[in-house]
C-alpha cells in the first residue's frame, strides 16, 4: 500500500458500511474524526437510524424508556448516505461491489461488515408462528412483547441466559406469573459457570419465578384460533401461559456472504487482530474488515483464541479499530485487544463481568459472599487470573481487570477487602463441557489450531 | 436529546440520578435505569448529569440546541485520537 493511494482514499474513497447499529454508526464516527473525506453509505436492514439494544430488555420493559426512542447519541456529523430498510444480499469480493435487496449495487474502496447477530427463532416454525410467542432483538420486538404483555398474565421464557433472566425480571416487576426453562442445571451456567448460577437462581425463585431447569421445551400449543395456550415440557409437564419469549441466543448475520469467498459462516467473520477479514482460504483481505456480534477475532491475552464477543463495549471498540485501520497502513494500524466486558441487570443486582469467564477452570469468591448477592469471583485458567465477575460490586473490577492483563497468579495471593472463609480455596468452575450446545453463553471460544478442537455428538434429551 | 450510558464504566455513583432524576433512577443500589430521549426541558439537567459523570460514561447529543448534534462528553471519544 503506497502512501499516495492511502491520501487518495482518505480523500476521496468510498466506503461502505453494512450494518447501521452501534458498532457501523461508531465506525462511520471515528472514520470521519480521523479525517476520512470521501463518500461513507451506511446500508441497514432495519427502516430505523441506529438505536441501542440493551435498554429493550430492561429500561423498557420497566417502563422507563419508550421502545421506539432508544436510538443512539451521535458523537458527530458523519455525513453519510444512508440506505435504510434495505438488506445487504451478496457481496463481489472481485468486484468491490455489495449487492442490496432492492437489486442496487453499491461499489466501494473499503467495506465494513458489521451485520451483527439476530435472535435464534425457535425450532418449529409453526408454532413459532403462534399468537403470543415472541423473539425479543429488535425494537419492534420490544414494542410488540411491551404491548402484548400490558394485558397479559402468566409469561413463559424459554432459555435462562441473560436476556431470558432481564426479560423473568421485568416482567416479575410487571407483576406477571413467571416460568422460566433451562437446559442447564441454572440461569447463567454457560456464562458464569456452575458456582455462580446457583445465585442467579435464587434470585429468580426468590423473586416468584417459576425455575425449572434440567428441562427443555418440546412443544408450543396453539388454541383453535391460533393464539398460544401452554407449553409442553421435556418431564412431560404442561405449563398454560399467554405469552412465550424465546430467549435461546442468537445466529450471526453472515448468510448473506455465502459464496462470496469470505471466511464467513455460522460462527461469524473471522478477522485478523486488526479487524482485517479471512477469505475462505484463510488469507487476510485487505479492504474488507468486520466489526462487532458478528466478528471473531484473535485476542493476545488468551492464547490467540478466536473471541466472539456479543458485548456492546465490544461492538464500540471494535468499530473503533476496524475504522482507523481501514484508513491507516502498516504501523499505523492498531490491534484490536479490547477487554472482554459486560454487564446485566436483573431483580435490581448488577452483574458484571471482565475477561472471559467461560475460559476458567476455577473460581475463587475473592470478595464477599454468594449468600448475599454480593461478591467478587475470579476465574483462573492454567495458573493465572482470566475473568472476574461481580454481583453489585462493580468498583473492584477495574482492578481485577488488571491482574488479567498483567497475567497476574491464580489462585489469588494478596489479601482481599472483605474476604471470607468461604473464598480462601479456589473451587472447580463448573462449566458445562463447551462442545455441547448450549445457549447461555455471551463468549463463544474455538480452539485456533485443529489439534484443540472436539466435535461431540449428543443426542437430544427428550 | 438522545444519550447512551457506557454501563462497562458506570460504577453507580449515582451523580446522574441526583441530578437528572426523571432521566436516570438507580434500580437496586448499583444498576442504572435511564430513558435514552431525554425531553427538552431536561436539557440542564443532563448536560449537569454528563459533566458530573466521575466516569464520564455517559454519551449525549442535542446538549447545544435542537439543530446540533454535536458530541458529547466520553472518555473513549475517538476524535483527539
Amino acid at each position: 500500500m503506497t502512501a499516495d493511494h492511502m491520501d487518495w482514499l482518505r480523500r476521496e474513497g468510498r466506503i461502505v458500511i453494512v450494518g447501521a447499529s452501534l458498532a457501523g454508526l461508531r465506525a462511520a464516527e471515528t472514520l470521519r474524526a480521523e479525517g476520512f473525506a470521501g463518500s461513507l453509505t451506511m446500508i441497514g436492514d432495519e427502516p430505523y437510524e441506529p438505536y441501542d439494544r440493551p435498554p429493550l430488555s430492561k429500561a423498557v420493559l420497566l417502563g422507563k424508556a419508550s421502545p421506539h426512542h432508544t436510538e443512539l447519541p451521535h458523537r458527530r456529523e458523519i455525513d453519510a448516505k444512508w440506505r435504510l430498510g434495505v438488506a445487504a444480499t451478496g457481496l463481489d469480493l472481485a468486484g468491490k461491489r455489495v449487492r442490496l435487496a432492492d437489486g442496487d449495487e453499491v461499489e466501494y474502496d473499503r467495506l465494513l461488515i458489521a451485520t451483527g447477530v439476530r435472535a435464534r427463532p425457535w425450532f418449529n416454525e409453526e408454532e413459532g408462528r403462534l399468537d403470543g410467542v415472541f423473539l425479543l432483538r429488535t425494537r419492534d420486538d420490544a414494542a410488540r412483547l411491551l404491548q402484548r404483555l400490558r394485558s397479559a398474565r402468566r409469561v413463559f421464557i424459554i432459555g435462562a441466559g441473560f436476556a431470558g433472566c432481564e426479560v423473568a425480571s421485568a416482567c416479575r416487576e410487571m407483576g406477571l406469573a413467571v416460568t422460566l426453562a433451562e437446559r442447564a442445571g441454572a440461569p447463567l451456567v454457560g456464562a458464569l459457570g456452575g458456582v455462580v448460577g446457583p445465585v442467579a437462581a435464587a434470585l429468580q425463585t426468590e423473586n416468584g419465578v417459576d425455575l425449572r431447569t434440567g428441562i427443555t421445551v418440546t412443544a408450543l400449543e396453539g388454541d383453535p384460533a391460533g393464539r398460544v395456550r401452554a407449553v409442553h415440557l421435556s418431564d412431560g409437564s404442561e405449563v398454560d401461559t399467554d405469552v412465550v419469549v424465546v430467549s435461546l441466543g442468537s445466529l450471526r448475520n453472515t448468510e448473506w456472504l455465502s459464496g462470496s469467498g469470505l471466511g464467513a459462516g455460522p460462527r461469524g467473520i473471522a478477522c485478523d487482530a486488526g479487524c482485517r477479514a479471512f477469505d475462505f482460504r484463510g488469507i487476510v483481505t485487505d479492504d474488507v474488515f468486520v466489526a462487532g456480534d458478528v466478528a471473531r477475532s484473535p485476542h493476545a491475552l488468551f492464547g490467540y483464541q478466536f473471541l466472539s464477543l456479543e458485548h456492546w463495549g465490544n461492538a464500540v471498540a471494535q468499530a473503533e479499530t476496524a475504522a482507523h485501520n481501514m484508513i491507516c497502513a502498516g504501523a499505523d494500524r492498531r490491534p484490536h485487544l479490547w477487554m472482554p466486558a459486560f454487564w446485566s441487570s436483573q431483580f435490581r443486582v448488577n452483574i458484571k463481568s471482565v475477561g472471559v469467564p467461560s475460559m476458567g477452570d476455577q473460581i475463587m469468591i475473592t470478595q464477599g459472599s454468594l449468600a448475599e448477592r454480593r461478591f467478587v469471583g475470579v476465574y483462573g485458567f492454567k495458573g493465572r487470573v482470566i475473568a472476574a465477575v461481580s454481583f453489585d460490586n462493580t468498583r473492584w473490577l477495574e482492578f481485577y481487570q488488571r491482574q488479567i492483563e498483567r497475567g497476574a497468579p491464580f489462585p489469588v495471593e494478596y489479601p482481599t477487602m472483605d474476604r471470607r472463609p468461604e473464598g480462601r480455596q479456589p473451587v472447580d468452575a463448573d462449566f458445562p463441557d463447551p462442545s455441547l450446545p448450549t445457549h447461555g453463553p455471551t463468549v463463544t471460544l474455538s480452539g485456533y489450531s485443529p489439534a484443540d478442537q472436539q466435535l461431540v455428538f449428543t443426542p437430544a434429551r427428550h | 436529546m438522545r444519550l447512551v450510558v457506557d454501563l462497562n464504566k458506570c460504577q453507580g455513583y449515582a451523580q446522574c440520578a441526583f441530578l437528572a432524576p426523571d432521566v436516570f433512577s438507580m434500580h437496586g443500589e448499583e444498576s442504572l435505569v435511564y430513558n435514552p430521549r431525554a425531553d427538552e426541558d431536561q436539557r440542564e439537567r443532563l448536560t449537569r448529569a454528563v459533566a458530573a459523570c466521575p466516569v464520564q460514561a455517559i454519551t449525549a447529543d442535542g446538549l447545544d440546541g435542537p439543530a446540533g448534534a454535536s458530541a458529547g462528553t466520553t472518555g473513549e471519544a475517538s476524535d483527539d485520537r
